[in-house]
């Protein structure tokens, strides 16, 4: 008999707490990438937009091969990652609505002082990797289809570097997210490739720094994307499409743009672009 | 931490800070002589530093009652002792039934509970997740990067441990009570309820290991939460992420605050327990 | 309605495949203290668990009077030789048999204090059970079979523990509760006991009743050879 009422006063507490969760005052899913949300960006601008809109945006930050799966899934309402072709893909196939151009920075090659494979001021970041596969010097890779890892392996190809069993000796697969591989690329005083705004507010670089930058294949554009409700009827398309607005209006890239680390800015809002 | 004040690399040239850069597919100018060798000296910072700043950092945190971390310590708090609190009462109860009870397969049961232990929280959180995803069966819910995703997924991967150790703390007791319960011409249900109420003292271990995975638990919670900040962020997600943005000290501060917890916690049961111990036993 | 005699008809008993109580064919009836005698291994404390329900017969019947298998259950009660402690005070131990053998509520708490009175254990009803001496252990053993008030009261050992004079308390005790009508029976290997207690003797033998005499006779001059070699010690098991 209590047996019953304890279980019974479970399931409403379960129930009631469910319904809270569904109930509960206006908020948005983001999924975006851990650069996004490392930064500190998102924690700088978001809180704007929340006094303007009354909307609070949950960030869920993981890769882009990850936050384009939980979208997919209809698990969150809104993206924002880096990777072009995966996203058009993500468009077409009826996931989201419409792809804008929100910001961007750069990709920048990051390694030990010492720099064993000499690739410091190179302009031309495939003839950087080349040199570093040439020389068998360390290089850790985040190997987890996210944005950079998908634009790393860009590079590998267009500098002709065959990562096969042969590469295993120095190119490490760490299958981590950006920042828990630059810690390895640290600790193992190897290259690494990242994105500048994790880098620049990473605070664990010791001896490493930026070896190059500047080579145009560097360029990483971010995108947002609102999940389609026709797809996932639940999708809260409405506050998910002004925070998509807000984004692009002059308010939302004056935030980006104001945003620095060290008073360095680490996005550059160009909003106007999309597909 | 240790940012470099100065790293030419970083120097940008004004208009990058341009609001709107028009071109989209523009490179950033970057500073245009070949990449100089920093000419500050490369002080490595010995990492036993962390260490010293942690301690820093962590009685700093505690003793300002930093806002942020009163919310995750809240929130871990509320997400591992409600698991702990619904895997007990699946767990202990299931434990003492396989411990007493003959029925067909209990061996099997018993094999399987030993195996569950060691469930990898990942796989746990995985299936979790496929199970409260939007596309999943429980996905009208709505439950997915809530602070009930996390219950539900660390009651899952605690709920075998608890069970798996209260049938061998209950095992021990009724072989000695058996007989005399016998004798009483006790049924197995009354059994099994002298049996959790005799054992309690045992049974508060098995709990407390329970309460320990799931506070120390990462995977699970980091995939079914989102480690969303003020909504889903616990220590360990926490700590996940902190190490992640390099922040060592930080992370290892928030660490050593989930210890000293995790042993308040334990303190508090063993009183509580020394108390009904003396009342009753 | 009692449930004496128990009625043992050609009763065998195997653990493990081994055959350890043979051809039991016994009438117990209420009255005389009857005490099972027999070297190590003879099967003593088996018979006295087949005869408690503890253990199952392999073949033939074990059968209480009135044939009410629950009515049996709550009219008889066993001590044993390490006392078992329930983890609670000296009280709980005492309530937890009466709750369980469904005594009213309004009967147990005076039942609790007479059975703990008795004993010699008032004082410290409010301790913890598995705190108490030896002795005293097995005098809360006797307590809580008592306040149940059982017809019939098994034990199995009871003293093989204990120092002389915790063993004078639990005789006394014993004689106290057969004085109060309830049925005694219990095994020893302590022959001075079983001068002390005995009725009855029933002498058991690698698994089979070898003589079942008054104590007297039994003691004076066993009608078995088995018995009088146990007497003489020549029997060791």
């Amino acid at each position: 008999m209590r047996w019953r009422v304890a279980i019974s006063a479970m399931l409403v507490t379960v129930t009631v707490m469910a319904g809270q969760a569904m109930a509960e005052d206006r908020h948005i899913v983001l999924a975006s990438t851990t650069s996004t949300e490392n930064s500190g960006l998102l924690g700088a601008i978001l809180p704007l937009f929340r006094a303007e809109s009354g909307v609070e945006v949950r960030v869920v930050a993981v890769g882009t091969g990850q936050a384009l799966r939980l979208a997919r899934n209809g698990d969150a309402d809104v993206l924002l990652v880096h990777h072009r072709p995966s996203e058009e893909a993500f468009v077409a196939d009826g996931f989201g609505v419409e792809r804008h151009e929100v910001m961007y920075n750069d990709f920048v090659l990051i390694g030990p002082r010492d720099d064993p494979a000499e690739i410091a001021g190179l302009d031309d970041a495939s003839g950087a990797l080349a040199r570093i596969a040439e020389a068998g010097a360390v290089f850790t890779s985040r190997s987890d289809n996210s944005g950079t890892h998908l634009a790393e392996r860009a590079l590998w190809d267009a500098a002709g570097v065959v990562l096969d069993g042969a590469s295993r000796d120095w190119y490490r697969e760490m299958g981590s997210g950006m920042g828990a591989t630059l810690n390895a690329a640290v600790a193992m005083d190897a290259y690494v490739l990242a994105d500048r705004a994790t880098w620049v507010s990473f605070a664990n670089k010791r001896d490493h720094t930026v070896l190059v930058e500047g080579d145009p294949a560097l360029f990483n554009q971010y995108a947002v994307i609102l999940v389609s409700p026709d797809r996932h009827p639940h999708v809260r398309a409405e506050d998910g499409q002004a925070f998509i607005d807000w984004l692009l209006s002059n308010e939302g890239q004056a935030a980006i743009a104001a945003f620095r680390v060290d008073g360095q800015p680490l996005f550059f809002p160009n909003a106007g672009g999309q597909s | 931490m240790q940012s470099p004040p100065v790293n030419p690399t970083l120097s940008v040239s004004p208009k990058r800070v341009e609001p709107r850069c028009v071109e989209p597919k523009c490179v950033e100018p970057k500073c245009v002589e070949p990449k100089c060798v920093e000419p500050k000296c490369v002080e490595t910072e010995s990492l036993m530093s962390d260490f010293v700043q942690a301690f820093g950092l962590a009685l700093h945190l505690v003793a300002s009652f930093d806002p942020e971390l009163v919310d995750i310590v809240g929130r871990s708090l509320y997400v591992s002792l409600s698991a702990v609190a619904i895997a007990s009462f699946i767990g202990l109860p299931l434990g003492a039934v396989v411990a007493v009870y003959r029925f067909p397969g209990r061996r099997a049961v018993v094999v399987l509970l030993n195996a569950l232990m060691g469930l990898p929280p990942v796989f746990v959180g995985l299936m979790v997740y496929l199970m409260l995803s939007r596309s999943g069966p429980l996905g009208p819910l709505g439950l997915l990067f809530t602070p009930t995703a996390m219950i539900i997924a660390q009651a899952i991967l605690i709920t075998p441990i608890i069970a798996a150790l209260a049938r061998e703390i209950v095992r021990g007791l009724y072989d000695e009570y058996r007989e005399q319960l016998c004798s009483f011409g006790a049924r197995p249900r009354q059994m099994v309820l002298t049996l959790l109420w005799d054992a309690r003292v045992g049974l508060s271990t098995a709990v407390m290991a329970g309460f320990g995975r799931a506070m120390a638990e990462v995977g699970a919670v980091l995939i079914v939460g989102g480690n969303i900040a003020y909504a889903t962020r616990v220590m360990t997600t926490a700590i996940a992420l902190e190490t992640s943005k390099g922040n060592l000290a930080l992370a290892l501060a928030l660490g050593l605050i989930l210890v000293v917890i995790a042993l308040g916690v334990n303190a508090v049961a063993a009183m509580l327990g020394g108390a009904s111990t003396r009342r009753y036993a | 309605m009692p449930i004496l005699p128990l009625q043992l008809d050609e009763v065998g008993v195997d653990i493990d495949g081994r055959r350890l109580l043979d051809g039991i064919a016994l009438t117990i009836e209420a009255g005389p203290r009857t005490v099972i005698l027999g070297p190590n291994g003879a099967g003593k404390s088996l018979l006295l668990r087949l005869c408690h329900g503890l253990v199952g017969p392999s073949t033939g019947t074990v059968r209480w009077c009135g044939d009410d298998a629950r009515q049996a259950r709550r009219r008889q009660a066993m001590v044993f030789q390490k006392p078992v402690m329930l983890r609670r005070s000296l009280r709980a131990n005492v309530l937890y048999g009466l709750k369980l053998q469904g005594f009213p509520p309004d009967q147990r708490h005076e039942r609790v204090a007479d059975a703990l009175e008795r004993t010699g254990l008032t004082s410290r009803a409010d301790q913890r059970a598995v705190s108490l001496s030896a002795g005293e252990q097995q005098r809360l053993a006797l307590a809580r079979a008592w306040a149940l008030a059982p017809e019939i009261l098994f034990l199995d050992e009871p003293t093989a523990s204990l120092d002389p004079g915790a063993t004078a308390a639990v005789e006394a005790i014993v004689n106290q509760i057969h004085g109060a009508g309830t049925k005694i029976v219990m095994t020893t290997h302590d022959l001075g006991q079983a001068k002390r207690l005995a009725d009855e003797v029933i002498f058991l033998q690698a698994g089979k009743v070898a003589e079942r005499t008054a104590a007297r006779t039994f003691f004076e001059r066993p009608e078995s050879e088995a018995g009088r070699a146990f007497l003489g010690g020549e029997l060791m098991w």
